[in-house]
This record gives C-alpha cells, sequence and structure tokens, in this order.
C-alpha cells in the first residue's frame, strides 16, 4: 500500500478523537472599488462584490470537507477596513449622520452574511496607529451600535506599530467605546465586545476573527487558512516517553505542527483554485474551543506544569509556539496571519480553570503573550472598570507588541455589573469566563495625557 | 486512458461473515478499481484499508460515499473514503 496503515490510522485518529481540523477558512475581499458618496449605492455596491466573489465559499468548503474527511469549523469572509471604504460616503456629514451610516453597512454586511452563511465578518476596521481621519473616528464611534446591531460583524483597530509607535488618543477612544459596546450588549453579558480586538503591528492575512481585515496589498481577494489541533499536539507530547528532554519535546511538535499545516495547505490550495483566486496565508496559530482535548493550557500542563500560569508558564509557552512556528515554516512557504499559539482565557476551558482557581493572572497573562502570538484575549473583566484601566491595559499591550516587533491584541469584555470572580457564560465556541482580579491602582493621569507614544529607536532602520 | 484519482477507504465494523463482498460489490458495481486492500481484525474488529482508483467510475465521490455508507449502515460498519491526496501531504515531504 502507498501510505503505512499507521499513518492513515493517524490521520484518521487526529480527526475523530483529536479534533484536528481547519479552523478557519477565509476569504479576503478588497473592497475599495466599492467606495461611492451614496450611502445606497455604497450598499449596492459591497453586496454585489461579495456575491461576485464569495457566494461559493462555503459551498465549496463543505465539499472540501467531505473529500478529505477534515472538518472546516469557520467559513468567513474579510475586507478592507471599512473606514476607508465608507470614506466618501461620511465626508462633510454631521457625526451622528455618519454614524448611521457606518452602521448601515455594517448592517449589509450582516444580512450578506446571512444570506451566504458566513459565521463571522472580519474587516470592520481602521488602520489608526498614527493619526485619526474622519471616517475612522467615525467607524470607531460606530463601534456599540454596530457591533450591538449585528451578529456577524467583527471588527479590529490598529493602534500601534513598530515604525509609527502607539497611538493613545485612539486607545483612549477605543476603551470608552469598549464600555458603550459592553452597555449595549448588557442582556448577553457584554458580549458585543468579543467580536472586537484592539490590535498593533497588525498582519494583513489573519484568517481568524475578530482580527481578520483584507490588507490593502491583498489584491482581489485571497484564501488564508487558520489551522488548528491543539489536541493533536497534546497527545503527541503525551506519547513521548518518559523524561523526554525540552529538545525532544520540541521535536515532536515540529513534526506535529507539519502535519497538521500541510492539511491547511492542501486545503487552501484547493479551495483558492475552485474559487478562481489565490492562495494567501496559512495561520500556524494553535487555536483552542472549549471542548475538552482541544486546549492550548493542557499542552503546557503536558509539557510538565501543575497548573497554567505556575512559574515556568512563559518559558513553556515559548517553546511551544517557537516549535510550533518552526515545523509550521517548514511546511508551507505561506506563512501568515498572527502563526503562534493562542492562549484566550474564555475559549480555553482549562486556561479559565487556572483563572478561576487563582492560578493565572492578568499579569502572568500579560507576561505570555509576549511570546505568544496574540495578547490579552477573551478575558471578562468587572463591569465598573475604569476607562482609563482598559486604555492602560491595551497601552501596555501594545508596548510588548511595537517594542518587539510582533503583533500583538487586546480583546477584554468588561461584563456589565459583573464582579470580580463570577463565572460568565457567553455560550458555544466563546466559552466561559471567570471575572479577573484587576489591580487597583489607577493609570488615569498617564492614558490621559494621550498623544502618541514615539516609536522605540529600532524604528529607524533606513 | 484517464489519470487515476485515487482515494483512500477504511472500514471499521464488528466482524462477520460478508464484510468484504459487501463493501467489494459497490465498489464494482460502481466501476471503481481497487488498487490494493489491507485486512486485518482487531480484538473481534474488522478494519480494511483499501486503496480505491475512482477515475473510470461514472458516479463522483460524494454519491461513492452515499452509497458505501448505506451498506455500510447494513453491515454494522463505519465506511469512509477520503481523498488521498490528504495522506500524501500529511506523511509525505
Amino acid at each position: 500500500m502507498r501510505f503505512s496503515i499507521e499513518e492513515i490510522l493517524e490521520t484518521i485518529n487526529m480527526v475523530s478523537k483529536e479534533n484536528l481540523d481547519i479552523r478557519a477558512v477565509t476569504m479576503g475581499i478588497n473592497l475599495q472599488d466599492c467606495a461611492s458618496p451614496y450611502p445606497e449605492e455604497l450598499c449596492t455596491n459591497i453586496r454585489e462584490k461579495i456575491y461576485s466573489v464569495a457566494k461559493n465559499l462555503v459551498p465549496e468548503a463543505e465539499k472540501l470537507e467531505r473529500k478529505y474527511g477534515i472538518p472546516i469549523v469557520n467559513k468567513r469572509i474579510s475586507l478592507t477596513p471599512i473606514s476607508t471604504v465608507i470614506a466618501p460616503a461620511v465626508r462633510g456629514l454631521e457625526k451622528e449622520h455618519a454614524i448611521d451610516i457606518a452602521v448601515k453597512v455594517a448592517k449589509t454586511l450582516d444580512s450578506i452574511g446571512a444570506d451566504l452563511k458566513f459565521d463571522l465578518i472580519g474587516g470592520y476596521s481602521a488602520m489608526v496607529q498614527r493619526n485619526i481621519s474622519y471616517s475612522d473616528e467615525v467607524l470607531i464611534e460606530s463601534l456599540p451600535r454596530a457591533l450591538s446591531e449585528t451578529k456577524r460583524v467583527c471588527s479590529s483597530i490598529n493602534v500601534g506599530t513598530t515604525i509609527s509607535g502607539i497611538n493613545l488618543d485612539a486607545i483612549n477612544l477605543i476603551a470608552k467605546k469598549l464600555k458603550e459596546t459592553a452597555e449595549a450588549t448588557k442582556i448577553q453579558k457584554g458580549f458585543g465586545c468579543a467580536k472586537f480586538v484592539v490590535l498593533c503591528n497588525a498582519p494583513e492575512d489573519i484568517p481568524f476573527v475578530a482580527g481578520a481585515f483584507h490588507g490593502y496589498s491583498g489584491g482581489e481577494s485571497t484564501i488564508n487558512i487558520g489551522i488548528s489541533g491543539p489536541g493533536v499536539v497534546k497527545t503527541a507530547v503525551q506519547s513521548l516517553k518518559q523524561g523526554a528532554t525540552v529538545v525532544e519535546v520540541a521535536e515532536c511538535i515540529k513534526r506535529t505542527t507539519f502535519k497538521i499545516t500541510r492539511a491547511g495547505e492542501l486545503i487552501g490550495k484547493e479551495i483558492a483554485k475552485n474559487l478562481n483566486t489565490s492562495m494567501g496565508a496559512v495561520d500556524l496559530s494553535l487555536a483552542p474551543t472549549p471542548k475538552t482535548t482541544d486546549s492550548v493550557a493542557e499542552i503546557l500542563e503536558e509539557i510538565g506544569l501543575e497548573q497554567t500560569g505556575a512559574h515556568g508558564s512563559t518559558a513553556v509557552l515559548y517553546l511551544l509556539t517557537n516549535a510550533v512556528k518552526t515545523g509550521g515554516a517548514m511546511a508551507t512557504s505561506r506563512v501568515g496571519g498572527y502563526s503562534g499559539a493562542f492562549i484566550p482565557v474564555s475559549e480555553d476551558t482549562k486556561m479559565n480553570e487556572a483563572v478561576k482557581c487563582g492560578a493565572l493572572s492578568i499579569d502572568k497573562l500579560e507576561a505570555m503573550t509576549a511570546v505568544c502570538s496574540l495578547g490579552l484575549d477573551m478575558i471578562a473583566i468587572p463591569g465598573d472598570t475604569e476607562w482609563e484601566v482598559i486604555a492602560a491595559i491595551m497601552a501596555d499591550e501594545m508596548a510588548i507588541g511595537v517594542m518587539n516587533n510582533k503583533c500583538t491584541g487586546v480583546r477584554l469584555i468588561p461584563v456589565p455589573e459583573g464582579k470580580e470572580g463570577q463565572d460568565v457564560d457567553f455560550g458555544g465556541l466563546f466559552g466561559k469566563a471567570t471575572i479577573i482580579r484587576l489591580n487597583k491602582k489607577s493609570p488615569a493621569k498617564f492614558v490621559r495625557r494621550g498623544g502618541r507614544i514615539p516609536a522605540p529607536l529600532h524604528s529607524i532602520r533606513n | 486512458m484517464l489519470e487515476k484519482e485515487l482515494v483512500v477507504l477504511t472500514a471499521f465494523g464488528k466482524d462477520k461473515t460478508g464484510l468484504v463482498a459487501g463493501i467489494t460489490k459497490i465498489l464494482a458495481e460502481n466501476k471503481v478499481n481497487i488498487e490494493d486492500l489491507s485486512q486485518t481484525i482487531m480484538q473481534d474488529m474488522f478494519a480494511m484499508l483499501m486503496l480505491l482508483d475512482i477515475s473510470e467510475s461514472g458516479i463522483d465521490f460524494e454519491t461513492l460515499q452515499k452509497k458505501l455508507d448505506e451498506e455500510g449502515n447494513k453491515l454494522g460498519l463505519q465506511v469512509k473514503i477520503q481523498h488521498k491526496n490528504i495522506f500524501e501531504s500529511m506523511h509525505r515531504v
């Protein structure tokens, strides 16, 4: 036989027992040519463009799921940052009217998403790392409405880059709007905030939401793939002999990630070909879900931590992220997106258990984000947290990214009326979170200074 | 002659008479050629792997899977076909 029984069974077990899946097939779509000064025409253009490019995305992905026997969990689209697309339509208008137009666009996207069965839509976004244009401001101010009045629309705002520094004014505005978004979705425990992430050094080809948007250099359309498989990696590490060294652990993770990435690459290439578009990036991130055996924290614990959050967590996460990247980079020449390991609290049952029992603090999480791919992710915080504190948490995380030349993000959910230690259930893949303890000292004087924190010295490379 | 289109068939279930016959009957009826076959009994469980060429078959991949599902239900077998590219991608450099 061309393949050994062991090889065939390994692949089948990865899917049936260890939750191997393609986490996201995300089609990036350029909407720059849809811009119009007339809101009706703008919405019609967007509708026509998305239908013409992506109407077969879901059926094609489903076909490949059956052909290869690997589930594709999410089928999504990501768009040109919408603040650019709405710019001509909001030019010169009063803020309130302009916000109405932005929300109208968000609702149009939502209805297209429902029609074409996309689970989420990324790209209700803006790039404000240097300054904020009027349409950026409109988009940010529309967030409480856009995120509460739609189901699928997700937003990311890039507020810093290593080249530009950190736009504290943008962070301050966003922090206030995040609190309003939580209030606007109070009935869902502030869930609107789960569809929003603030980023620095945002890659243009992220397949995962809320961060996904179609970068300005992405061409007309492209397919980006998010692989997954924490369970597969954990099983592989578990099968190592007693007392295996860290080198052997890294080697084992590399080999496993190679296989997972090749599966992602195969599906990405084929779906791109079938949809007559180009293959973009394979994002090598290990993305957990609340299912048992689908946890990144469990891998860390399998490597040797009593519980995630213990001293050594940062080192073990570094080992994992680095091995995932090394194995993945051998398997595809299209590494992109975040590429590393996600450590979302609510979406990873074991991660949340560590928060609940006090083993994992927000400070340790922050340290861990210096070596993983995203940042402070899906963390529930008390509803009465001051906006200044939210802004300061964001600024801290952006500082890690900007200084270290990497992407970081913050996705916080200030749970209305929620108190430290309470449990919140967001449902489904978004999971459960225990509201985390925050530092009680005020950073208000710092964040209220506003302005742009200058870029690090190593940004001057020309 | 058409270029070969190879798929891997896996079948698992409780061992009894007529399992191989049941599956191969469906394959023969649909002009699916068996390129390779391996079968074993592990703790009373029947496990079969086949490499199939479906290029001469008049039916598509999904219809074949449906027919195999129906036959598998009758025989108490889980039968799955997957395009060989997935195994090639994951296990061959």
